[in-house]
């Protein structure tokens, strides 16, 4: 069904549109209907796995090709997005689930809630767009969203987060915007496919690796990839947990890396140097990510670090191009998404019973906070890659593809990166839940009802999504995603058809 | 907003307090122009809706921030720019409905160069007329608040 795709965008926009006008009587307002999108919306993205393997293109406003020459906006459903959209789709799920509780905490769920769906139509967006400045137009409807989120508590330390967030975001949106400049001046059009397609004809000129290095700039400011990674180890802590969990699942992988992937591999085709560059990226991203987030005390700033150390096990399997690297970078997309979603709710419960981020505040959780305490060691073991869970399978999976690519150095590196992580989630692990508590700790209680639920199916997620792997699973889900990008650029075709 | 804050001190003089008075209107009628007439000359929706701001940012800035910073009016403000914003998704919602695509022209064309023609852009236009201006006095009465409360 053709008339699903825009509904991703739709739905959340209706949403936050409507939220500011009801949600000023009817306080709950906000929790049914953001719950109500979100399970919509991941419905849909599940049911739309059905359509994995093909590519479909839908005209906003009914505005086709010209001629063969593409004048209207254009959404590209194909293999790729698909998955994109369940990743994103299943963690604003949980988040809106954990949001119920969580956010009594704070006084305007209402207001949270509406930049909440724009953060959603935002991802959604970016995700399903086939046109240059529509894309920019999404990145900058999700992070402007995501700059207000930051700043949601508006405690002097989340203000200082969020204008340090909104300054980087700009200056990256600023070279993401210069690229799509001179590639329309390069080219004459804005649709992603055709730009790639007049590249094809005319050959990359210089210009077009300017337009490389604008873009590996830019969205690796949003991706926080590391020598532009300074503004997310303040904004993802400062945000609420659920909008933590948001921001580092998802946000800086749908705005980040996919577009980033999405142009490099569909639109203007990838190649050595740039191989190498990103690679070089990812194991700057893994190293240092890894050691600052080893010298944390600050629970949600070891996972915004973090953060920046798994992207770049992402941004490896990705610059690596080999099949079976790109399948690793895509499976490890998704776990990242379950197990750092994991985590930082867990954090935020922790935050919502015991009241402090300090680790050193911590300790004999786990008595008292049996759901948060088991999720979390699940969370952590997936992230520090301990067999039975998702995290081990994929981090094996590019390290098997740099070996096949004949890159040892490259999968040394990794396999440091993977003991890094290993090291500051036992150090959380043990300070949180297991050592001496550093302060009074008797009457801690568990979490409300909701935020446990959403805990748990991310748990579940974490451990059973290894099952993906599986002979006939891989096939369905994962091979068609992988051959999306291998293709390179016959996306061109596909869409202009 | 004459009743309550002409005898106040509050604000300008009495000279800038009535020229804006009788600006005001014919701004907001040239916005409403801009706005009604944005598929046919320069200008449309959001740039009619800053002009129609701009008439009662005028009034605000004549009679100070007094004047300005309300609850209600931040709520009608507000109520504006959500039903605006909230009109043209319905306008949209409404090609997908109807002709399949979203943002889909379901209106009659009409004769080109007419007021009441182009299908749904003047429908459009209208709705961000109304989300531009409730948003920007909605923005211009928040600030108005955070220097009342500085000035506390």
């Amino acid at each position: 069904m053709v008339n699903s795709i825009p509904l991703f965008v739709v739905i959340p926009l209706g949403c936050a549109f409507i939220l500011p006008v009801i949600g000023r009587r009817w306080e709950r307002a906000g929790d049914l209907f953001a719950n109500l999108v979100t399970v919509t919306l991941l419905g849909l993205a599940i049911w739309s796995v059905r359509f994995i393997r093909e590519t479909t293109v839908y005209h906003v406003g009914g505005w086709g090709a010209v001629n063969g020459i593409p004048i209207g906006i254009y959404l590209v459903r194909d293999g790729l997005s698909i998955f994109m959209l369940v990743v994103v789709n299943l963690i604003a799920f949980v988040a809106t689930l954990y949001s119920i509780n969580y956010m009594e905490y704070f006084t305007d769920k209402t207001k949270y809630y509406t930049l909440f769906m724009l953060m959603l139509a935002g991802m959604n967006g970016v995700i399903l767009t086939g046109d240059f400045f529509n894309l920019y137009v999404f990145i900058e409807i999700a992070a402007i969203a995501s700059y207000a989120l930051v700043a949601f508590g508006t405690e002097a330390e989340e203000l200082e987060a969020a204008f340090k967030y909104q300054v980087m975001g700009s200056v990256g949106s600023g070279f993401i915007l210069l690229g799509i400049i001179l590639l329309y001046s390069y080219t004459g059009t804005l649709n992603m496919a055709d730009v790639g397609r007049v590249i094809l004809d005319k050959g990359a000129s210089n210009l077009v690796w300017f337009v490389n290095v604008l873009f590996i700039v830019g969205f690796g400011l949003k991706a926080a990839v590391v020598p532009f990674h300074m503004w997310l180890p303040d904004a993802h802590p400062s945000a609420p947990a659920p909008i933590s969990a948001m921001l580092s699942g998802v946000l800086i992988e749908s705005i980040g890396v996919y577009p980033l992937t999405r142009i490099m591999y569909n639109v203007i085709g990838f190649d050595g140097v740039l191989s190498n560059i990103l690679i070089v990226l990812a194991i700057i991203s893994m190293m240092i990510g890894g050691l600052l987030a080893l010298w944390q005390w600050d629970y949600k700033r070891l996972l915004a670090y973090s953060s920046i150390s798994q992207v770049g096990y992402i941004l490896l399997g990705i610059g690596l191009g080999t099949p079976l690297g790109l399948l690793g970078a895509l499976f490890h997309l998704f776990n990242h998404s379950a197990f750092k979603g994991l985590l930082f709710l867990d954090s935020g419960s922790i935050v919502y019973s015991v009241g402090t981020r300090d680790l050193r505040e911590m300790g004999e959780l786990d008595r008292r906070m049996p759901i948060t305490s088991k999720t979390n060691l699940v969370a952590a073991m997936s992230i520090a890659g301990v067999p039975p869970f998702n995290g081990f399978w994929s981090k094996l999976i590019i390290i098997i593809a740099c070996i096949q690519a004949g890159r040892y150095g490259v999968a040394g590196w990794a396999i440091l990166g993977s003991i890094l992580t290993f090291a500051y989630i036992l150090k959380a692990e043990r300070y949180a839940f297991y050592g001496k508590a550093g302060r009074d700790v008797a009457d801690v209680k568990e979490s409300p009802p909701f935020m446990c639920i959403a805990l748990i199916i991310l748990a579940v997620i974490c451990v059973v999504a290894g099952l993906m792997l599986l002979p006939n699973v891989r096939e369905t889900i994962l091979f068609p995603v992988v051959n999306t990008l291998t293709s390179g650029t016959e996306y061109i075709w596909r869409v202009l058809r | 907003m004459q009743n309550n804050t002409q005898n106040t001190s509050s604000g300008m003089s009495l000279i800038v307090k009535t020229v804006a008075r009788i600006l005001a209107g014919m701004i907001m009628l040239y916005g409403i122009y801009i706005v009604a007439h944005g598929h046919l000359t320069p200008g449309g929706g959001f740039a009619g809706g800053v002009i129609i701001a701009g008439s009662f940012i005028l009034l605000y800035l004549a009679y100070g921030a007094t004047a300005a910073d309300s609850d209600k009016r931040k709520w009608y403000a507000s109520l504006c720019e959500s039903l605006g914003i909230f009109g043209f998704w319905i306008v949209a919602i409404l090609g997908l409905v109807f002709g399949t695509y979203f943002l889909f022209n379901i209106f009659a064309k009409g004769t080109p160069f007419h007021l009441f023609s182009a299908g749904i852009i003047p429908v459009c236009n209208v709705a961000i007329g109304v989300e531009v201006a409730g948003a920007l006095v909605g923005i211009f009465i928040t600030f108005a608040a955070v220097k009342l409360l500085e000035r506390k």
